[in-house]
C-alpha cells in the first residue's frame, strides 16, 4: 500500500503553491481522506481514534492545569484543591484530567488486546507493535508521575514503594534511587522532576503515535480475517467511511467518560489520596490505580524483591519480542481452534491479576497471583511458540471481499 | 463469531466453577478479618446522579459544625465567602460577613513590628481552633484532630462481602454513582458510639465506636440530643444533627457538585443526541458501499 500514488489534486493556486513547496495537504489527504483501508474493520479498530482523542484530551486538561499547580511539597496539594475551588470549572478540568487517565489506559488496553487477537503483530506489522508497546510503556510511566503530583497520602507512598524498587539493583541501586529522589528521601526535588518529565512525556509520545500512525500506513491496517488486502474491492477510503464510524465510537466513549466525570469522578480513585502526604505515617494499604494492578500482583507475586521487579518488568519487556515469539502465519485468533481458549485464558489471566493486586498477598490470594503469574509468560513463552508449530488452523477466506460478501456473495451479485 | 461465543461460554462455565470452589476457602477467611459492622449507604440529598445539595440542611450543618466540631476541627481551605456561593448552604451576605467578623485574624505587623490583630473579611480562609498541630495535639490528649476540608472524601467504607462478589458491587456503585461513601463512613462513626464490649481494654481517655478502625477514638462522642438549636424547626435528634454536619462536611469536601451535576445532564443529553445522528449518519453512508 506504500507504493500507491498519490491522487490528490491542488484546487487552486495556493494550494498548488503550497504543494510544490511543501506537501502537508498532500501528506493529510493521501492519509487520512483517499487512505485505503481494509472494508471489513470491525468496532474495536475505532479504538486508535479514540486513544488519539485521549491523548489530545490528557494534553490540553494537562496545559490547563499545570497553570494552577505548584510542585512543591508544602504547596502542591492545597494548589490542586485551589483549583477545584476557586478556579472556575477547575474542578471539571482536573476530573477530566484524572478520570481521563483511567479511560485512556482502558482504551489502551481494548487496543491492545486487539492487537493481540486479531495478531495486528505480525508481520509485517512488528514496528507498529513495538512502538505502540513503547508508546504503553510511556504511558504508564506518565500517569505514574501523574498520579504523585497530587501530593496525597497514595501518590507520596507510591512514589516511595516505586522509587524504592530501584534500590533492588546490585551494587549501583542505592546510587541510582538517591539519584532519581534528588536527596536522600522522596522529597521537593523529587516532586519537582517528577512534574517536570510529566509534562514533557506527553509530547514525546504524541510523537511516537505519529510513529505508530506513519508505520501503519506503509503497511496498511491489519483486519478481523487476517487475510492482507489483495485488490481494490478489498478496500474503502478512509474517509468517509471510518471517519464517520470512528467519529459515532468517540462520542461513545465520551458518555461513559462524562459518566464519571460529571457523577462519579473520584470512584476510580482513592480516598487516602484526599490525605495530604505525610512521610510519618504510611498508609494501611498501599494500591496503585486500577490499570497498574496487574503488573502491581505481578510485582508482589513473587516475594524476592529483586525478582518481583524483574518479572513486572518483564511483563512489558515481553510484549515486544512476541511478533517472534508466535510461531503460527495465522493472524487472527478466530482461525486458531488451538490457541482460542489458550488466549482467553490469558485476558482472564490479565482480569483476575487486577483483581489481586488490590488485595494483601497473603493466604491464597498470594497463591492465586502467583499461579496467575506464571500463566502470563508460560502464554508468552511456551504456548505462543508452540502452539503455532502444531496446530492446524481454520480455512482463511482467499480475500477480504470474500469474506464480507461470503454468505450473501451470490445474492449480491445478482442485485 | 459463533465460535468465539461459545469458547467464551466454556471458559466462563470453567471459571465459575473455579470461583465456586474458591468461596469455601476463602468466605471463613474473610469472615475473620473484618474491622466491624458493615457501614450502609444512606440517603443523602447530593448522592446518585441527579443528587443536590439540600442548602436548609447545609446551613443547619454549618451550625453543629460552629457549635460542636470547629473547636476542635479546623477547615482550611475554606473562606468565609464560600458560606454565600451558589451551590452551597447560600447564607446572606450579612450572615457570612457576620460569621466571619467573629474570627481573629493575624493580619500584617503594627508600627513596632508586633503582629496585628483584625477582625476577619469574607476573603479570609477559615480560621482554625489552633495555631499548629502541636498545640493541637497537646490540647487533645496527643491525638490530631483532623482539618474537615476534604475529610469527607478522604474516608470511605469497605463492603463485607465474599471476594467473588466485588465486581458486581463494582459496577452497581459505578452504575449507581456511588460517591457519598465518606459521608457515610463519617455518619455512621458519629453515631456509632457505645460502652465498649465485655474483653476489650481501652487505651487511657479512648472511647469505644464501632466504626472506628480499631474501636478506640480519642474523640469522645460530639453529638448528643439537643446539642445545637435549629432555627428551622427541624427536630434536633443526633441523628439528625450527624446527618447534617456530615452534609455540610460533603458540601465543603465538593462545593461545586451542584453546578458539576446540573452541567452533566446537558452534556450527556447532547452527547446522546450527536451519537445518535452519527450513528446514522455513519448507516446511510455505509449503505452506498451495498450497490
Amino acid at each position: 500500500m506504500s507504493d500507491h500514488s498519490s491522487s490528490y489534486v491542488p484546487s487552486n493556486g495556493f494550494t498548488r503553491w503550497l504543494d510544490e513547496r511543501l506537501p502537508i495537504i498532500r501528506l493529510m489527504y493521501d492519509s487520512f481522506i483517499v487512505f485505503p483501508t481494509p472494508r471489513n474493520l470491525n468496532y474495536l479498530w475505532t479504538f486508535g481514534g479514540i486513544l488519539t482523542f485521549c491523548l489530545v484530551a490528557q494534553i490540553i486538561t494537562g496545559i490547563v492545569i499545570a497553570m494552577h499547580f505548584v510542585p512543591h511539597g508544602d504547596h502542591a496539594f492545597a494548589s490542586v484543591e485551589h483549583l477545584m475551588r476557586d478556579v472556575n470549572w477547575g474542578d471539571l478540568i482536573r476530573y477530566t484530567h484524572a478520570v481521563g487517565a483511567s479511560m485512556f489506559f482502558a482504551a489502551a488496553y481494548i487496543h491492545l488486546f486487539r492487537g493481540l487477537y486479531y495478531g495486528s503483530y505480525k508481520s509485517p506489522r512488528e514496528i507498529i507493535w513495538i512502538f505502540g508497546v513503547v508508546i504503553l510503556l510511556l504511558m504508564i510511566i506518565t500517569a505514574f508521575m501523574g498520579y504523585s503530583l497530587v501530593w496525597g497520602q497514595m501518590s507520596f507512598w507510591a512514589v516511595t514503594v516505586i522509587t524504592n524498587l530501584f534500590t533492588a539493583i546490585p551494587i549501583v541501586g542505592e546510587g541510582i534511587t538517591q539519584w532519581i529522589w534528588g536527596g536522600y528521601s522522596v522529597g521537593d526535588p523529587t516532586l519537582n522532576r517528577l512534574f517536570s518529565l510529566h509534562y514533557l512525556f506527553p509530547f514525546i509520545i504524541a510523537a511516537l503515535v505519529g510513529l505508530h500512525i506513519w508505520a501503519l500506513h506503509v503497511v496498511g491496517s491489519n483486519n478481523p480475517t487476517g487475510v492482507e488486502v489483495k485488490s481494490k474491492t478489498d478496500t474503502i477510503p478512509f474517509f468517509p467511511f471510518y471517519v464517520i464510524k470512528d467519529g459515532f465510537m468517540v462520542v461513545v466513549f465520551m458518555l461513559l467518560f462524562s459518566w464519571f466525570v460529571f457523577y462519579a469522578p473520584n470512584y476510580l480513585g482513592h480516598s487516602d489520596n484526599f490525605i495530604e502526604a505525610n512521610p510519618l505515617q504510611t498508609p494501611p494499604h498501599i494500591v496503585p490505580e486500577w490499570y497498574f494492578l496487574p503488573f502491581y500482583a505481578i510485582l508482589r507475586a513473587i516475594p524476592d524483591k529483586l525478582f518481583g521487579v524483574i518479572a513486572m518488568v518483564a511483563a512489558i519487556v515481553v510484549l515486544f519480542v512476541i511478533p517472534w515469539l508466535d510461531t503460527s502465519k495465522i493472524k487472527s485468533v478466530s482461525k486458531r481452534p488451538l490457541f482460542m481458549p489458550f488466549f482467553w485464558l490469558f485476558v482472564i489471566t490479565c482480569f483476575a491479576l487486577g483483581y489481586l493486586g488490590a488485595k494483601a498477598p497473603e493466604g491464597y490470594f498470594l497463591l492465586a497471583s502467583q499461579l496467575f503469574t506464571a500463566y502470563y509468560f508460560i502464554f508468552f513463552i511456551i504456548i505462543m511458540p508452540v502452539i503455532g508449530l502444531i496446530e492446524t488452523p481454520r480455512k482463511l477466506p482467499d480475500s477480504i471481499t470474500e469474506a464480507v460478501e461470503g454468505k450473501s456473495g451470490k445474492e449480491g451479485a445478482s442485485s | 463469531m459463533n465460535s468465539i461465543l461459545k469458547t467464551i461460554t466454556k471458559l466462563t462455565a470453567l471459571f465459575s466453577a473455579a470461583v465456586v470452589s474458591g468461596i469455601i476457602f476463602t468466605s471463613s477467611a474473610l469472615a475473620a478479618g473484618g474491622t466491624g459492622p458493615e457501614v450502609k449507604r444512606q440517603e443523602w440529598s447530593f448522592g446518585g446522579f441527579n443528587g443536590q445539595y439540600d442548602k436548609a440542611q447545609l446551613q443547619r450543618g454549618f451550625g453543629v459544625y460552629k457549635e460542636v466540631c470547629a473547636s476542635c476541627h479546623g477547615m482550611k481551605l475554606l473562606s468565609y465567602r464560600n458560606l454565600m456561593q451558589k451551590g452551597g448552604p447560600e447564607f446572606s451576605k450579612e450572615q457570612a460577613l457576620a460569621i466571619a467578623k467573629e474570627a481573629t485574624v493575624i493580619d500584617g505587623v503594627d508600627a513596632d513590628g508586633e503582629p496585628k490583630e483584625r477582625p476577619g473579611k469574607l476573603s479570609d480562609r477559615f480560621q482554625g481552633p489552633f495555631k499548629n498541630e502541636t498545640e493541637a495535639r497537646s490540647a487533645n490528649n496527643g491525638a490530631y484532630p483532623p482539618d474537615f476540608s476534604v475529610l469527607a472524601k478522604a474516608r470511605t467504607i469497605h463492603r463485607h462481602v465474599p471476594w467473588y462478589s466485588e465486581p458486581y458491587y463494582w459496577a452497581y456503585d459505578m452504575a449507581t454513582a456511588y460517591e457519598e461513601k465518606g459521608s457515610d463512613y463519617i455518619y455512621a462513626l458519629l453515631t456509632g458510639y457505645g460502652t465498649a464490649p465485655k474483653g476489650v481494654v481501652m487505651g487511657d481517655g479512648m472511647n469505644y465506636n464501632k466504626y472506628f478502625p480499631g474501636h478506640q477514638i480519642a474523640m469522645a462522642a460530639p453529638l448528643s440530643e439537643d446539642a445545637v438549636e435549629y432555627a428551622d424547626g427541624t427536630p434536633t435528634t443526633m441523628d439528625q444533627h450527624a446527618k447534617d454536619v456530615t452534609a455540610f462536611m460533603a458540601w465543603a469536601s465538593e462545593p461545586h457538585l451542584n453546578a458539576r451535576k446540573n452541567l452533566g445532564k446537558r452534556v450527556q443529553i447532547y452527547l446522546l443526541i450527536l451519537a445518535l445522528l452519527l450513528f446514522l449518519a455513519k448507516k446511510s453512508v455505509w449503505a452506498r458501499l451495498k450497490h
